[in-house]
């Protein structure tokens, strides 16, 4: 059913968005996600994806061109990063609003400024609040698979939702890494096409984006709220639909070599498998720790968070992004969040790490490992910390 | 809509709050909004038309004899009638007098 391959990550998310059967791109290049959608529209100028490609000025276009092809019943996709994903940031709310089972890929890079192109989650961080499902991979694997259950997932007639899938820009994208990939038989199998609830339909108008007023706001927005969090069912469904037809299972909170530690880090996305590394070393050394990585960003999956987090004493959040001048970085505050109503909660303590494309080795692991410790024996000074900042 | 605005809960609340019915927006009571309204002194009004075109919402309705008022359910007491008004005859008028 399937083959192995090695490929470039990004070029492994175009053929995942063509497997799905996009129907309508609407894209802006942007370092570092260029090559993806670069690959998507020579698959539509070649005939080999049946789409429409559509060139934009912008990714406030972008994503305006999306919901309206969105709008006419098109499966429908694009791809940013960074400076793209804030110019979009107006339309974003619509999409949502709308219900627009938009699929999106975000190549996470820093915001500017000062000017970066590499990668740490800043674009995503200020984008949270959108109404998106918000997933995060760690490796190319994940996001092949991942784009193709996001049109499921964002599809499904209980959630009709947009859905981000996060990729760690270069460190994912730009990597050629090995991949399991699947046949066209099997995602049609897995993903038929999709029936909109209503469409721009000149026989059967309709009014999308209409105001509302004062009596009328909150209610539009509690329903988006319960929508958003009740996807969490449809969203791990999918998952385990895909886990029975590829032996490969996602969960919203993935657990490694966490049972009884003592210690745990909490990462998202790539930083993932570079603590993976740490974690098999200090455990060898004779360290109880382990890692919580969290997969599922939007909904918030609370339940299985506490249920990971209960039992350790010390839990370790890395975040990739600053909230400057706030209470702690987006990860941490979201997370001390969740544990807050259990009377038994773990301490927390947080680091900022990678931003900007500083490199984050298993040796940073280890070292964070090492000095947080030492904070809590001694009471920590700090609510969290920037590692490894001079001066 | 079926119901008032304000009785709707959010469980009747339409897919991406879509609405079926062309004109809705006639329901919305703008009036209200208003601190101002526009009154007309008859004597100078040579029933040229000029508020009544160029009122945004509109909010201005002509009366038997040819003579303009507000519509107090839409008029939100923009002024726009007041200032284009050719012989001046419109005067905003705050509401708590």
């Amino acid at each position: 059913m399937g083959h192995r391959k090695g490929m470039e990550v990004s070029i492994a998310v175009s053929h995942a968005v063509a497997l799905a059967r996009a129907e309508a791109i609407a894209a802006y290049p942007i370092t570092p996600q260029t090559h993806i959608v670069e690959h998507l529209s020579s698959m539509v100028a070649n005939g080999e994806l049946e789409a429409e490609f559509v060139n934009v000025e912008s990714e406030h276009s972008a994503m305006s061109a999306c919901i309206g092809m969105s709008a006419t019943g098109a499966r429908t996709y694009t791809a940013t990063s960074a400076q793209g994903l804030a110019l979009m940031h107006e339309i974003l709310f619509i999409a949502s609003a709308l219900r627009l089972p938009i699929v999106m890929t975000v190549a996470n890079r820093a915001l500017s400024g000062p000017l970066s192109i590499w990668n740490d989650h800043s674009d995503i961080m200020a984008a949270k609040d959108i109404g998106w499902i918000q997933i995060f991979v760690k490796n190319g694997q994940e996001a092949f698979d991942h784009t193709v259950m996001a049109f499921k997932i964002a599809e499904n007639s209980k959630v009709l939702l947009p859905t981000i899938i996060n990729m760690d820009g270069f460190i994912l994208t730009h990597v050629v890494e090995a991949m399991n990939f699947v046949d066209q038989e099997m995602v049609d199998k897995f993903l038929p096409p999709y029936s909109p609830r209503h469409t721009l339909d000149p026989k059967s108008p309709v009014t999308m984006g209409a105001f509302a007023m004062p009596e009328i706001y909150t209610e539009v927005k509690m329903k988006h709220q319960v929508t958003l969090t009740d996807s969490q069912q449809v969203i791990t469904s999918v998952w385990d639909e895909w886990a029975n037809l590829t032996g490969r299972a996602y969960k919203p909170v993935e657990r490694y070599k966490a049972d009884n530690a003592s210690t745990l880090f909490l990462t998202m996305g790539c930083l993932g498998e570079v603590a993976e590394i740490a974690v098999d070393e200090l455990q060898a050394a004779g360290e109880s720790v382990g890692l919580i990585e969290l997969r599922l960003w939007r909904p918030f999956p609370f339940a299985e968070l506490r249920a990971a987090l209960a039992g350790a004493n010390l839990v370790i959040i890395c975040d990739r992004a600053l909230s400057p001048g706030g209470a702690a970085p987006p990860v941490l505050a979201e997370v001390r969040s969740a544990l807050y109503a259990l009377s038994h909660r773990p301490q927390t303590l947080g680091y900022i790490i990678g931003l900007g494309g500083r490199d984050v080795s298993p040796e940073s692991f280890k070292d964070i490992y090492a000095k947080a410790r030492m904070e809590i024996a001694q009471g920590p000074s700090q609510e969290f910390y920037l590692y490894g900042v001079r001066g | 809509m079926s119901k008032p605005l304000d009785q709707i809960t959010w469980q009747e609340i339409e897919l991406g709050a879509l609405l079926r019915k062309p004109g809705s927006a006639r329901e919305y009571r703008v009036g209200d909004w208003r601190s101002q309204h526009p009154v007309w002194t008859k004597s100078r009004c040579i029933r040229c038309g000029v508020c009544w075109t160029v009122c945004p919402e509109p909010a201005i309705i002509q009366e038997p004899g040819g003579y303009f008022d507000m519509d107090p359910y839409y008029c939100k007491g923009c002024g726009t009638c007041a200032r284009e008004c050719v012989t001046g005859c419109i005067t905003m008028v705050p509401e708590e007098e």
